[in-house]
């Protein structure tokens, strides 16, 4: 989670990842962020984010990104 | 026999009255409708006593910001459209730049707009709505009307920090838009899926042809850039059939592996360009859609739009670049090298990309000194005064005789489809208390801005800073504080050094 949210941090260091819950919907995140997060987070935790898990509900929050990235872990 | 951009308006809506024209998300726009909102505005504008001047549109992305566009055109006037998006500091810049009587906004961008500190007229779009229509003032306008009158001012990023508005005619769209029709056979029957931003000349492709044969013409909804499967369903929901995209918008769908589950399969005619297509990806388009065309369009906003483009009839390589190909015809396309001397197509040398013809614009906007250093005589040619536009990129013909972009004379990039100037970011980061050197790198494999510098501010800080004053596409994606910004033995920055510690 510590990773993830360093990532986040590198792309908006203003936002408090702890609590935000609208990252996409309160148009933090816009969809060039999505797309550098998500070449990150393939990097870092070796998982791959097909295209039927790219939808805002994945990305408002920091956890339910962390969520989505153990799952995909998981499934490996 | 007038060469007007809405000539085409008037006899699209009496051919298609009732077809939609423009669908945003919230509003759709039939031609009837369309050509009625444009004459009412133009009325507004001449009963208000303005005529050849520039006036804002600081509206949402909507049919109704398009209608405000040309309502601005019928009323003799051109239209500088500004991202509601954009921070206040550099809407300050262009505001400033083009002095305009008056600002259109919307219900959405009213409030922004009164804090903006524009000295003109402030007027909400649906207030226009209500004029009523002035036939023989809009036909003393058209009867006036010739085809080098200035249409439009679009901004575009400027190294000294100030961005530069590119004034655009009738003649020039009219050029660009028969060309561009013909390349990629655009009809009635055309259905666009807009991806670009309105602010820009790169939605150009959309909205003349949509009203010059009657076509409809989608805003996709910019949230669908970052869910590739949903963005493929609204392709295919419209049966949209033809789209004009940053090569970054196509790679969300491709890189993603949306292909596996839907195909958007009423799509047959794919124009991209501004950056270039990873071939990789490239064929992943192809082998969904083997039967669509793929069209690489370049072209720099002072040439209107699009000058060249490149039909891909044949497999490439990885790590190959796709052609510019050939200049659309009534344009010409010379290569000049440091000497002003042409480079000819068979010595397959490098040499500075420069475009004469229809297509050119009339320059920038209130900015003499940037304008002649770029729009200047064509060096080939002495007999009588001809403009040409000297891009700043680099080029050379290939073995087929195909045009192929090498690199840029500058510091200017191509970052998610933006053409950004590295410049106008560093300006803005000296300019910040406590800054004392910054210097900008583009991480070209890793598709990042990085700044450096040197000063008091922290790492995070500097990236919170810069978006008070830059548009979200140019703040740096990585900034790094050094104790001094290294220089070369003659005091310039040191740029190999610093792409060295990317």
């Amino acid at each position: 989670m510590d990773e993830l949210i360093s990532i986040l941090k590198e792309i908006h260091p203003d936002v408090d990842y702890s609590t935000a819950t609208n990252l996409v919907d309160g148009k933090i995140l816009d969809s060039f962020d999505i797309i550098s997060l998500v070449a990150e987070i393939a990097d870092t935790f070796d998982v791959v984010i097909s295209a039927e898990y790219m939808i805002p509900e994945n990305f408002n929050s920091a956890e339910a990104l962390w969520n989505l990235i153990r799952k995909l872990q998981d499934d490996d | 026999m007038h060469n007007h951009v809405l000539n085409s308006l008037k006899t699209t809506a009496a051919k298609f009255p009732d077809k939609a024209a423009f669908c945003g998300e919230n509003s759709v726009l039939t031609f009837r409708q369309l050509d009625e909102a444009v004459d009412r505005i133009g009325s507004y504008l001449l009963k208000e006593g303005i005529r050849r001047s520039p006036i804002v549109v600081y509206m949402e992305k909507s049919p109704e910001e398009v209608a405000a566009f040309f309502g601005i055109i019928r009323g003799g006037s051109y239209y500088v459209p500004i991202d509601a998006e954009m921070p206040s500091v550099r809407i300050h810049l262009i505001l400033e730049n083009v002095q305009a009587p008056l600002l259109i906004c919307d219900d959405q961008t009213a409030d922004q707009a009164a804090e903006l500190g524009f000295t003109g007229k402030i007027v909400r779009y649906a207030e226009l709505l209500e004029t009523t229509i002035d036939e023989a003032a809009l036909q003393k306008v058209y009867d006036a009307s010739i085809d080098t009158d200035p249409l439009y001012v679009v901004f575009t990023s400027g190294s000294t920090g100030v961005p530069k508005g590119v004034v655009g005619c009738h003649r020039a769209v009219n050029d660009y838009i028969d060309q561009l029709s013909e390349v990629l056979g655009f009809s009635s029957e055309t259905v666009f899926g807009n991806q670009t931003p309105l602010y820009l000349d790169a939605c150009f492709k959309e909205l003349y042809p949509t009203i010059r044969f009657g076509a409809t013409t989608f805003f996709v909804p910019k949230p669908l850039f970052m869910q590739p499967l949903k963005l493929v369903q609204y392709l295919n929901e419209h049966e949209i059939n033809t789209v004009c995209w940053v090569v970054s918008a196509l790679t969300i769908i491709s890189t993603f592996q949306t292909f596996k589950t839907e195909i958007p399969k009423y799509l047959k005619t794919i124009a991209f360009g501004s950056e270039v297509f990873p071939i990789k990806q490239f064929r992943m388009w192809r082998e969904a859609l083997p039967d669509a065309t793929f069209t690489n369009l370049y072209g720099p906003t002072e040439g209107t739009g699009m000058c060249c483009y490149y039909k891909v009839d044949r497999a490439f390589e990885d790590g190959e670049a796709i052609p510019i190909g050939r200049p659309f015809d009534n344009t010409d396309i010379i290569l000049l090298d440091e000497e002003n001397h042409e480079v000819t197509k068979e010595s397959g040398d490098q040499g500075e990309i420069c475009i004469r013809g229809t297509s050119l614009t009339l320059g920038y906007m209130n900015n003499p000194e940037k304008t002649a250093e770029a729009f200047t005589l064509n060096p080939l040619q002495k007999g009588w005064p001809e403009l040409i536009y000297r891009t700043g990129d680099i080029g050379r013909y290939n073995e087929r005789g195909e045009l192929m972009f090498v690199s840029r004379k500058d510091f200017q990039i191509k970052h998610m489809g933006h053409r950004i100037e590295l410049g106008e970011i560093e300006v803005n980061a000296q300019m910040l208390d406590g800054i004392t050197g910054a210097a900008c790198i583009y991480d070209k494999t890793k598709g990042k801005i990085v700044l450096f510098y040197s000063g008091d501010k922290e790492e995070d800080e500097m990236k919170v800073l810069l978006k008070d004053s830059l548009p979200r596409y140019m703040v740096p994606n990585v900034t790094r504080k050094l104790p001094a910004i290294p220089l070369t033995s003659n005091g310039k920055t040191d740029r190999v050094a610093l792409a060295g510690m990317i």
